[in-house]
């Protein structure tokens, strides 16, 4: 019994006492372990990854037609009819736009905790985020119908002098997602400037030198450089820790400032931003399990760092858990008929199945995360992500289309079904994300050099004191 | 340069590891040397007070940044809304701000960011594509696992031989003369 106290002390604290490392790194160990699988030369890029690359630009392809097809024909191409105008289409954004969210906590709130095991993950999670948003911002764009007169989304003067609605929550979307978007790509490029100056400085041959050269702007590391970028890294953690919390707010007033029953309550905000960043989660943890074997590294993104990530799931799924019974609670407890029926129709009506679906993914299975087996199980926790975010879609599918299809007037009601297209563009932005991702992989560094170095041992020059007495 | 001697720009010297760098920061701060800067590959903890560098500047350019924004978005959508194309909404009043915070929230991020990124950029003179240290071969180590203090001829009490020594003296290695291009 006291020997097993003891090694579980020694692992709670295992992110604190071992190394977040493993494998004894040297700051150019870690230098040349990352930037060896951007330096392969093209024609030795692994075969996997040109099959993977292949298959996802293919889905891109398929998904580009399925668009094209959309923009000629219009929206009517989709399974929407009345009273269900909002299908898949912003079912999809929603899903999208939760997914970018958990690059975001990485990168800026769990930096503001001090979190320094998010070194390991943050350059490809606020990767993830970036290619995540693209993902989401193209389905309102093509669900407006006249995707060429997208445009008026934005307040530009027009030969019309019209302006838009600013009292309209899809008018905020405009903005935050935009705002959301460009803050991402601020972030990541800020992040990404001494990586590449590393990659401008091993570079062999002039092409390589010239691009990375361009894109490091003259980095020289120096200590005057470093006191702004550090300053700068922290500010813009600080804002946009904020922004991801008010972009899923406003996704979720898209609902939320509507009268329809099942849309129309306060807890949409907190239940949202929960939600979003319970499915990034589950997707950096699908994209990390399978690039840490593919690129074997192991050392870099350890157990520790996983079982970190699942700690985060457990806690975000079991607040989507409570906001789910909040809804039934409320809806009891408010007395609003038609806010009662329209929760007993999402348990027992024609959608049960995607909302038992729902809870099964998003409630019931995160819950093995509180034994540490499961937390530690590699082969369980990608099994679990994958669930989770089958679960998170079928969260916004509920939540959307239950709501709609049984609106006031029974006469009107009706049962949603996907066409091929709405399904085919769902998969193919799959196709897309993962694209970027792929290119992402192979030519920028998906793991930060500068900030790795930052949190080993030797990195800290009081490191150094002890062997500098021993030598005097 | 016509003269066929190169015009030295400054002094190059490497150290192992940030402890001693830190040593020798302090050191060079207190011999009164400005213009030198100490270059590692990731920001090493405890220089700025060693170099005797003042906090950065760049919250305040931040906050007016922000500020900005926040100014931009509520006149924007005061004028829009309630000046310029007045449509009337639930019956609510044209200058209805409580609807505007979103937007005005948002506007406000968007450009603190923006002033964040370029302020920095500013701050750090870059981007600069040619700069002295980059004619060192061994200079390129410094984003690898190599620290180096560079000292410009700029500063006023440069003297490159004095400087040589005096690099050396603080556990400097591979001290070389930056020479201008040719």
């Amino acid at each position: 019994m006291s020997t097993d106290n003891g090694n579980s002390k020694i692992e709670s604290n295992s992110v604190g006492c071992t190394p977040l490392i493993t494998g004894n790194p040297t700051f150019s160990s870690i230098t040349g372990r990352i930037s060896e699988i951007v330096e392969l030369e093209v024609k030795k890029t692994p075969k996997a990854w040109f099959i993977a690359f292949g298959i996802t630009s293919t889905m891109t392809m398929a998904m580009s037609a399925m668009i094209g097809w959309l923009l000629w024909e219009g929206t009517g191409i989709w399974g929407l009819q009345n009273p269900a105008g909002w299908g898949w289409a912003i079912v999809n954004f929603v899903f999208w736009v939760g997914i970018g969210h958990a690059g975001t906590l990485i990168s800026a709130i769990l930096f503001l905790f001090r979190q320094k095991w998010r070194t390991s993950i943050n350059r490809f999670a606020e990767a993830m985020t970036i290619f995540a948003v693209i993902c989401a911002g193209m389905f309102p764009g093509i669900h407006v119908g006249r995707a060429w007169v997208a445009y008026w989304m934005f307040p530009l003067p027009n030969q019309m002098s019209m302006w838009p609605n600013f009292r309209s929550p899809l008018l905020w979307d405009v903005f935050a997602v935009s705002t959301y978007f460009t803050v991402s790509c601020l972030f990541w490029y800020v992040g990404l400037i001494p990586d590449l100056a590393t990659l401008r400085d091993r570079a062999t041959n002039k092409i390589r030198k010239i691009v990375y050269g361009i894109f490091a702007l003259g980095w020289r590391g120096g200590n005057r450089q470093w006191q702004h970028y550090e300053k700068a890294y922290l500010i813009l953690a600080g804002i946009a820790t904020p922004l991801v919390l008010s972009v899923h707010t406003v996704v979720s007033f898209d609902f939320a400032v509507g009268v329809v029953p099942g849309w129309h309550t306060t807890i949409f905000p907190p239940y949202f931003v929960a939600g979003a960043i319970f499915s990034g989660f589950a997707m950096v943890m699908t994209l990390a399990v399978i690039a840490r074997k593919i690129y074997s590294l192991e050392d870099f993104i350890t157990l520790n760092h996983l079982e970190c990530m699942n700690k985060i799931m457990l806690v975000t799924g079991t607040m989507v858990g409570y906001a789910y019974a909040c809804e039934f609670f409320i809806a009891w407890y408010g007395g609003n008929v038609y806010e009662q029926s329209i929760f007993i129709n999402r348990a027992k009506g024609p959608y049960s199945w995607a909302y038992w679906t729902m809870v099964t993914c998003n409630v019931i299975v995160p819950q093995l995360f509180w034994f540490r087996k499961f937390r530690r199980n590699i082969p369980w926790m990608f099994v679990a992500s994958i669930l989770i975010n089958i679960g998170m879609w079928f969260e916004r599918f509920v939540i959307t289309v239950t709501s709609l299809s049984q609106d006031f007037l029974p006469s009107s009601w009706d049962y949603y079904v996907p066409t091929v297209f709405d399904i085919g563009i769902f998969i193919g932005s799959f196709g897309l994300f993962l694209t970027l991702f792929l290119l992402f992989l192979r030519f920028l560094p998906m793991i930060a050099i500068a900030e790795v170095k930052g949190v080993i041992p030797q990195a800290d020059p009081h490191h150094y004191e002890h062997h500098d007495d021993e030598k005097h | 340069m016509s003269n066929s001697t190169h015009e030295i720009e400054g002094v190059l010297a490497e150290f192992s590891n940030p402890y001693e760098l830190l040593k020798a920061a302090e050191k060079i701060r207190d011999a009164g040397y400005k213009k030198f800067d100490c270059h590692s590959p990731f920001p090493v903890h405890g220089l700025d007070a060693a170099m005797g560098l003042k906090p950065s500047k760049l919250g305040w350019f931040v906050a007016m940044g922000g500020a900005t924004g926040a100014a931009v978005a509520l006149l924007m959508q005061w004028w829009m809304s309630a000046v310029d194309y007045k449509i009337v909404t639930s019956g609510k009043p044209f200058f209805s701000f409580q609807a505007f915070v979103p937007i005005t929230f948002e506007l406000t991020i968007l450009f603190s960011a923006f002033t964040v990124v370029f302020g920095m950029l500013l701050l750090n003179l870059l981007p600069r594509l040619n700069h002295p240290v980059f004619n060192s071969e061994q200079f390129k180590k410094v984003t690898d696992d190599s620290f180096f203090i560079s000292l410009m001829a700029d500063d006023p009490q440069f003297n490159s031989e004095k400087v040589k020594e005096f690099l050396e003296s603080t556990g400097g290695k591979n001290v070389e003369e930056l020479n201008a291009d040719e």
